[in-house]
């Protein structure tokens, strides 16, 4: 098990980084994690974070790729839910990336 | 990944969750089947419509709660969804006490639409 | 004595030969898949309702929470949670866990 030091409090990750337990996340961890991704976040960036937070309370998963963009063009509009503009934001996708950020774990079926 | 032709999947849900690990395995091959765009059809009978109750709350077994996910089986276009109607009778369970939206079909009914499946697999 | 029984009645015979074994006055504690056993509306009710006079029957709340059926737990049943299982391991002088 490896960790992280954020604000001088030790969190648990995985191999691979992703936060082992979610509800230890809060925006300086995923500050942070945005920084060992080589991700500048803006708002758009917290939009999507945020949003895959939300999508994890109800139903306790990290969306698929296919998923999200469809989801997300539905709450935050057409011209958002796209491929492109989710690999704008996150280059090395949405879901190893975006789901990293936001403290969740992989996403099942991630392809 | 829509190359080929789409075949008819049928996901046979026959345990109750938490007690074993079929459950929880079946829903993961499900979500990751989602991803090859296949015709994909969830069938809960005998205990396996346990999986569908609503109001589970695991905090005091330390288990994951994974019944809020059936509920994203919709956004992965898996609308599919049987349950066996005899099997709700016998555990004093009706469609109301379900968390989404089912189809609920005989056994009759079901094993005919078994027979027109490409690939069952069994939970 | 203490029986435990941890499978469903619809899936497994481990309660039926837990019923036909046990002596009067026994204890039998429901946990796992087998807290369905003593939810209204079930097969198994009729079964289970005879042995209530019998035996002395309980099921592990937590069980019964996680699998949605904390409020359809038939009469005469009593739950127990973690520390009224220790209790009742505790209480008998044996065990027989009906794997």
């Amino acid at each position: 098990m490896s960790s992280i030091e954020v604000n001088g409090k030790s969190y648990e990750t995985d191999e691979e980084g992703y936060l082992v337990n979610l509800g230890e996340w809060n925006e300086d961890v995923g500050n942070y994690l945005a920084q060992t991704e080589n991700v500048a976040m803006t708002d758009q960036h917290w939009e999507v974070i945020n949003f895959l937070r939300d999508y994890y309370n109800e139903f306790q998963i990290a969306p698929a790729v296919r998923v999200l963009t469809k989801a997300i063009g539905k709450k935050l509009g057409p011209d958002k839910g796209t491929s492109q503009y989710l690999y704008d934001l996150f280059p090395y996708g949405p879901a190893k990336q975006a789901c990293k950020i936001a403290g969740l774990p992989k996403p099942t079926g991630c392809v | 990944m829509s190359e080929g032709a789409i075949k008819k999947f049928m996901f046979v849900n026959r345990k109750a969750p938490y007690g074993t690990i079929y459950a929880l395995e079946s829903l993961e091959v499900v979500l990751i089947t989602a991803a090859f765009d296949q015709d994909v059809s969830l069938v809960f009978m005998d205990d396996g419509i346990f999986q569908l109750k609503k109001g589970q709350q695991t905090k005091g077994i330390e288990n994951k709660n994974f019944s809020p996910t059936y509920r994203a089986l919709d956004g992965y276009d898996i609308e599919k969804l049987y349950v066996e109607a005899e099997a709700l009778t016998a555990r004093g369970l009706t469609e109301d006490d379900l968390l989404v939206d089912v189809t609920v079909m005989s056994r009759a009914e079901l094993g005919k639409l078994m027979d027109e499946m490409d690939v069952v697999l069994s939970f | 004595m203490l029986h435990i029984v941890n499978k469903s009645p619809a899936e497994r015979n481990a309660l039926e030969s837990c019923l036909r074994v046990a002596q009067d006055g026994a204890a039998i504690l429901l946990i796992e898949d087998a807290v369905y056993a003593a939810t209204r509306g079930n097969t198994a009710e009729n079964h289970l309702r005879d042995a209530l006079s019998r035996f002395k029957i309980y099921a592990l709340a937590p069980d019964l929470e996680a699998r949605g059926m904390g409020d359809r737990v038939m009469a005469g049943v009593a739950t127990v949670d973690y520390g009224g299982f220790v209790d009742l391991v505790a209480e008998h002088k044996n065990c027989q866990s009906w794997l």
